[in-house]
């Protein structure tokens, strides 16, 4: 540690950070653009002034930019000295010479760095008498809105976009005065996480384009702490609400999880909420097939006839845990199923029972990016959980730092990292089917069928064991990588179906073990709470629920459409009795064939928790109240189980949290503060900013009178501005960012306790699995041949960050760029059926046929099929028949490519 | 005696009354510096040799070479690691020497550059030309051609075991490429914005590599010192600063032009005796001694020797040691308007105070020349000229030389621009 004197004060910093952070890790103000906390600095707005002493009989100083200055102890600075107040407001002067006086109708207003700054800097009077410069915008595609005129020329877009998120075709352009930041041409932005744009830019030149289409000031909308539902991270996010409608998602900062950054599903997949075929009232089917509304509580009388005693409860990894702990006590263990296929759950517990052994280590986002060896088997992480994709982008630059700190530069001074490390990055291997996205920063990497993959995995393992000498194929490279490496890890996943490959996975941890090295093991499950839905232990498998259920058992459906799990035959014959109850929040195939639907809250209108791959339960809040008859889901329970007569009733959140906790895992209630939580002992904690305008007027139309506030029984927040959010409450209970003149996402610093750390109040989440339990063991893997027959392909599933998650597919941004439905081949199987990319196939002759793609790394004898967009092939054999469509035309849909050229 | 022995740099293209050809240069005692240094010398004692000369960068900063080159020394030693990079990028206004140099003596710089890479360890080595240059190019292209057929580049050069590879990057020409890490950016292809230093390109510089940037005219004086020893180097000098230099003179005179004379020559006989004196009827007003982004230097300055050391103690930088002439037929005002639209112009876009403060600068030039000025705009201009051109302020060094002529104009013509606003016209121009 070190001491700076900051106008005559001390202060404790770290030496050798840099001095702009240390500033404001002590919640002192100095106004900055460029530098961002996860990017470090590059010293190109000149906002950060300050004056530096060269010691104590110093008074005159030298001028310099905080942000790319070395703290060092004893050093000496002044942020008010008058001549650094002048230049920094000279700076701001400089910058709206062309900035454009359109605040009121600029979607960043009310949340813009650059009006905070501003304001901060004093500079109001305009000197400058020249014209300003005028751009031509481009349009970025649906989620994307751009502005170039509102540019302030930080950088920050590029360096995020290409440099941080690995993205392309985003870029610099010009010079001097003239600096344009954009495509090349129109089209969409073609990163996933191009998002991110909307927050790092400190102005309104990347905006929220969904958000921008049904607009509202940040003060006025509601939000509450939440977790995404886009995949298996559980990156903590604040969706916000106006009028009764989902508006937006943005980053809630978390230290060891995402940090500052979303991906794009995150970020615009959840207008799901809003969707026009949301289930609104509980309906009963009639005998002619039609379904009744309006009688609330003849459904609960219908669904709870038709449910005997001992009905079967498939819950749902899209579920919250306390949702599919109600079901399981309502129907029992032994009738409870986790509403995953028999395959997946027996992945998933077969990595949660490797995540439960002695020394494995489950590394958080924050500590992937520490890594210096990975590997990747079998999953493709940038489209099943991008944002881990991100976090690896950053692991590869493990080594730039450390020959950074070599030659001597701060590992904040990012272009001189960059410009001194070059290409050189820390090994990345990839052994997956087919091309991902992170092949670009890879080391090596491998292609295979799932088999091939995990005799990949397996002979990695053997050479841990025993190094080959003179050998350098990649199971060498990558046993040599892993062994020597510092801080190795294993990332594997679920989604290729396969229990081997993830046993494959942890025969590598093994054997690094017996190599006396660090054993990183990160499972990558499908959905937002699979982990959750697996550690409540359902005993019954989905086939056998399906079974039954085709035998004229009744079952009720918690959120979960079948269809999206097993093969539509089985699923079809099971939804043939008339003793299905289905909650869930939105229409699809399962609700269609219902007997009984009941309308299930989604996450942003209930309270709950979700368990990420990490085992980390997470609350989330209720944002708002749903209207019509849409409630949680555990009430739906509560109802029939009243109806049932059963001893498990709730009567609130908190009485379901409580028994979940003392029958599951007691740490859910300690994962978040509990209802009675207050701030100073008195204050909720408002959902509403203090400047919520319209209050009185929302409800003129029905009646002048100021409605009373809602009173939340379930939570420690107001559903008024009334309260306090001073940034140093529990970090699980942070509803929006703000702070005194701090009115963007930037004053997320005054809520942690230093830049980019632990957020003051801690950050928030508990894992449910500690490692320590039996030593873990080799798994045993059989050598299994692949016979190949002509026309005959193996099915690899893909995954597509859009169009592959139930959810965020009935978003409409995420529908405007999901791509059209494809199949994947190798060039060689493509000759052999005499097709080429662009033309039409059919699978199994089914009568739509899907575009050919074709892919440089896929082996022969497999097709790639991506879940979401392909209906899966029915048969259940894991294999297809592909015949070509000559009539085929390629559909025309919102892929990147397609908007690029139209 | 040859005009070689007090002129080396430009003393053989005058005894062969131009292009120093390849059977030129050799007669004239080229290339044995380099032979000399690969075969008799070690790398330090070339280092030490150079130092001891005091030969001074060329460029404009005037850094010392030897102390540079001693900087990339010590680094990893693997064959080929660092690399030699030549700043031709010769975009300062008013400077036309090295142009001179690599037009009519390439291999002086050939060689110059055998040495400096030697000296360094360096077995790559580049020119980074200004794009404009064609007829430079097309000779060096030639020069270096024909240096590699007679085996003084490529593998083990006199027989020695250095090896040299030696390339041309056209600049895409931009006056910002000039300094040394936007330069070394664009070599690499990317955008030629400047780097932070540090790490200073000796311990980082292309491609992450030790590297050493020096001027053409510095690499041109090397193989002169290796052959002459460095006490006669420091002789030529008239002053404490070692050598000769190639002095310019453009504006009103009778003869511009530029000259190799001895380090320190008075500024005064440069223009009077070797330009020939203002032409009839101009008065010199002030001139800015080293390229466009230099202070002004006047009337009380004429008789001071051109040399870094005076130059500075003046006020001013000896920067490029080309001068442009003011004389009174030319509106200060207007000069500076014209420097800071250059200026401007040529910012790479990267830093606030450079970006938009130097576009503001040349407005409210432009405004007071067309008669436009406000009072307060001198103050504006004096705030401005402060918070962009303090070194430190901004993100290199461009600005600061950018504003230097204007708080010198300011300083020096102050009555020109009061004028300018109070009766809201342009004296020198004709109505």
């Amino acid at each position: 540690m070190a001491t700076i004197h900051i106008d005559g004060t001390a202060y404790e910093a770290k030496a050798g950070e840099n001095l702009l952070e240390a500033i404001l890790s002590h919640h002192l103000d100095l106004p900055y653009f460029c530098w961002h906390p996860s990017m470090g600095s590059i010293g190109a707005c000149r906002q950060c002034a300050i004056i530096t002493y060269a010691d104590e009989t110093d008074t005159r100083g030298r001028l310099g930019m905080a942000c790319m200055t070395s703290v060092t102890d004893g050093m000496r600075i002044s942020v008010q000295a008058p001549l650094a107040k002048n230049f920094r407001s000279t700076v701001i002067e400089w910058l709206m010479e062309n900035h454009p006086h359109d605040c009121p109708v600029c979607e960043e207003g009310g949340e813009c760095h650059l009006q905070d700054m501003t304001v901060m800097t004093g500079h109001s009077m305009r000197r400058y008498r020249g014209t300003k410069r005028t751009w031509q915008n481009q349009n970025l595609g649906p989620f994307i809105g751009h502005e170039m005129n509102r540019c302030i020329t930080c950088y920050r877009c590029v360096r995020f976009y290409d440099e941080y998120a690995g993205g392309s075709d985003l870029a610099a352009f010009g010079s001097r005065g003239r600096m344009y930041f954009g495509r090349f041409e129109d089209g969409a932005l073609e990163s996933e996480f191009a998002g991110n744009l909307v927050e790092v830019c400190p102005t309104g030149v990347f905006t929220d384009k969904p958000f921008a289409q049904s607009y509202s000031r940040k003060w006025d909308l509601q939000s509450a702490p939440s977790v995404c539902v886009g995949c298996a991270v559980g990156c903590n996010v604040f969706p916000a609400e106006r009028y009764g409608e989902l508006k937006r998602i943005t980053n809630r900062y978390h230290g060891e999880v995402n940090g500052y950054f979303l991906c794009d599903r995150g970020r615009f997949g959840s207008h799901f909420v809003n969707h026009e075929k949301r289930i609104r009232h509980a309906g009963v089917r009639t005998r002619d097939g039609e379904y009744e509304f309006g009688d609330m509580k003849n459904a609960i009388k219908v669904a709870s006839t038709a449910l005997s005693k001992g009905a079967i409860g498939i819950g749902s990894p899209r579920a919250s845990f306390e949702n599919n702990f109600a079901l399981r006590e309502l129907v029992g263990a032994e009738n409870f199923c986790a509403g995953i296929y028999d395959t997946e759950l027996e992945i998933v517990n077969t990595a949660l029972d490797v995540m439960s052994k002695k020394g494995i280590v489950v590394p958080t986002l924050k500590q992937v990016e520490e890594a210096d060896a990975i590997l990747v088997l079998g999953e493709d992480i940038a489209n099943t959980s991008s944002r881990l994709a991100l976090s690896v982008r950053q692991a590869v630059r493990t080594k730039s730092f450390a020959m950074a700190t070599d030659a001597n530069i701060p590992t904040w001074q990012d272009a001189g990292v960059r410009g001194h490390a070059q290409s050189e990055k820390s090994a990345l291997f990839i052994a997956t089917p087919a091309a991902t996205r992170l092949d670009g920063i890879a080391t090596q990497t491998a292609s295979g069928s799932i088999s091939e993959l995990v005799s990949i995995g397996s002979a990695i393992c053997r050479r841990i064991e025993k190094a080959t000498p003179n050998s350098d194929d990649f199971a060498e490279l990558v046993a040599d990588s892993l062994r020597s490496a510092r801080a190795p890890l294993i990332v594997t996943g679920s989604s290729l179906e396969s229990v081997e490959l993830v046993q494959a996975a942890a025969n590598i941890c093994r054997a690094l073990q017996d190599q006396n090295q660090t054993s990183s093991f990160l499972f990558v499950p499908a959905e937002v709470n699979t982990i959750g839905v697996a550690l409540l232990g359902g005993r019954m498998s989905l086939s056998s629920a399906l079974q039954k259920m085709s035998e004229g058992h009744s079952a009720i459906v918690l959120e979960n459409d079948l269809y999206f799990r097993a093969p539509a035959t089985s699923v079809d014959q099971a939804l043939e009795s008339n003793n299905v109850v289905v909650l869930d929040t939105l229409e699809n195939r399962t609700v269609e064939q219902a007997s009984v639907v009941l309308p299930a809250a989604t996450y942003a209108e209930q309270t709950g928790s979700f368990v990420n791959y990490e085992s980390r339960a997470q609350r989330f809040y209720q944002v708002f109240q749903p209207r019509d008859e849409i409630s949680p889901a555990w009430t739906w329970l509560s109802r029939l189980a009243e109806a049932f007569g059963t001893e498990s009733s709730w009567d609130s959140y908190a009485s379901v949290l409580e028994q979940c906790a003392e029958r599951t895992f007691s740490q859910l209630k300690n994962i978040a503060p509990s209802s009675d939580y207050r701030i100073d002992t008195t204050s909720r904690i408002p959902r509403q900013t203090h400047r919520y305008s319209g209050r009185t007027a929302m409800n003129a139309q029905v009646n002048i009178h100021e409605p009373k506030a809602k009173v939340d029984p379930d939570t420690p927040f107001s559903y008024s501005m009334e309260g306090q959010n001073p940034g140093d409450q529990n970090g699980a209970t942070i509803p929006y960012v703000w702070s005194p003149g701090w009115n963007s996402n930037q004053s997320v610093f005054k809520f942690q306790q230093e830049v980019a750390g632990e957020l003051v109040g801690g950050d928030p989440g508990l894992r449910l699995i500690e490692p320590n339990g039996a030593p873990l063991e080799y798994f045993d893997l059989g050598t299994s041949e692949v016979s190949r027959k002509d026309g005959v392909f193996e099915v690899i599933p893909l995954h597509f960050v859009f169009g592959s998650d139930e959810m965020s597919n009935k978003s409409w941004p995420i529908q405007a760029r999901a791509p059209a439905p494809f199949v994947l081949l190798c060039e060689q199987d493509a000759d052999a059926l005499e097709v080429k990319a662009k033309m039409g196939v059919r699978i199994d002759g089914e009568s739509e046929s899907v575009e050919i793609r074709i892919d440089t790394r896929l082996p022969s004898g497999v097709v790639g099929i991506p879940r979401g967009l392909v209906e899966f092939p029915p048969n259940g054999t894991g294999r297809v028949q592909l015949s070509v469509d000559p009539d085929f035309v390629a559909r025309s849909s919102g892929d990147a490519e397609v908007i690029a050229k139209g | 005696m040859s005009l070689q022995d007090t002129k080396p740099l430009i003393g053989r293209v005058q005894e062969v009354g131009g292009l120093v050809s390849l059977s030129d240069y050799e007669s004239g005692g080229g290339y044995a510096a380099a032979k000399k240094a690969l075969t008799q010398m070690t790398p330090t004692e070339v280092i030490d040799l150079v130092r001891e000369a005091n030969l001074r960068g060329r460029g404009g900063a005037g850094f010392p070479t030897g102390v540079k080159w001693g900087f990339a020394k010590g680094e990893p030693q693997t064959p080929g690691y660092k690399y030699l990079v030549c700043n031709g990028d010769e975009m300062e206004p008013g400077t036309f020497k090295d142009r001179y140099l690599i037009e009519f003596n390439p291999h002086s710089l050939i060689e110059g550059m055998i040495l400096g890479s030697y000296a360094i360890g360096a077995e790559k080595a580049y020119v980074f030309l200004r794009g404009e240059y064609h007829e430079p190019n097309r000779q060096l292209v030639r020069a270096i051609g024909e240096a590699r057929e007679k085996n003084y580049l490529g593998k083990s050069i006199f027989g020695s075991d250095f090896n040299l590879d030696l390339r041309i990057h056209l600049s895409g020409g931009r006056y910002i490429c000039g300094e040394e890490t936007a330069l070394l950016n664009a070599l690499e292809g990317k955008r030629g914005q400047p780097r932070y230093k540090p790490p200073f390109p000796p311990a980082s510089g292309a491609w992450g590599r030790p590297t050493i940037v020096n001027n053409v005219e510095t690499l041109c004086n090397v193989p002169a010192i290796v052959r002459n020893g460095a006490q006669w180097y420091q002789d030529l000098g008239l002053t404490e600063d070692s050598g000769t230099k190639i002095y310019g003179i453009s504006g009103r005179v009778k003869q511009p032009g530029l000259w190799e004379l001895p380090m320190g020559t008075p500024i005064r006989e440069l223009v009077d005796v070797h330009a020939g004196g203002m032409q009839k009827g101009y008065k010199l007003r002030g001139i800015l001694p080293g390229g466009a982004s230099t202070d002004y230097l006047v009337e009380e300055h004429f008789d001071l020797p051109m040399d870094y050391k005076t130059i500075q103690e003046a006020g001013s930088r000896m920067g490029t040691g080309t001068m442009i002439l003011m004389d009174d037929s030319i509106c200060p005002v207007d000069m500076a308007r014209n420097l800071q639209h250059f200026f401007a112009q040529e910012s790479c876009g990267f830093c606030t105070p450079c970006r938009e403060g130097l576009p503001w600068v040349e407005d409210l030039l432009a405004d007071i020349e067309n008669g436009k000025g406000e009072p307060g705009d001198l103050e504006l201009l004096e705030q401005n000229a402060q918070y962009i051109g303090a070194p430190g302020n901004t993100f290199c060094l461009h600005a600061t030389g950018a504003i230097e002529p204007l708080q010198s104009a300011l300083k020096y013509f102050r009555e020109d621009f009061e004028h300018h606003i109070e009766h809201k016209n342009c004296p020198y121009r004709a109505y």
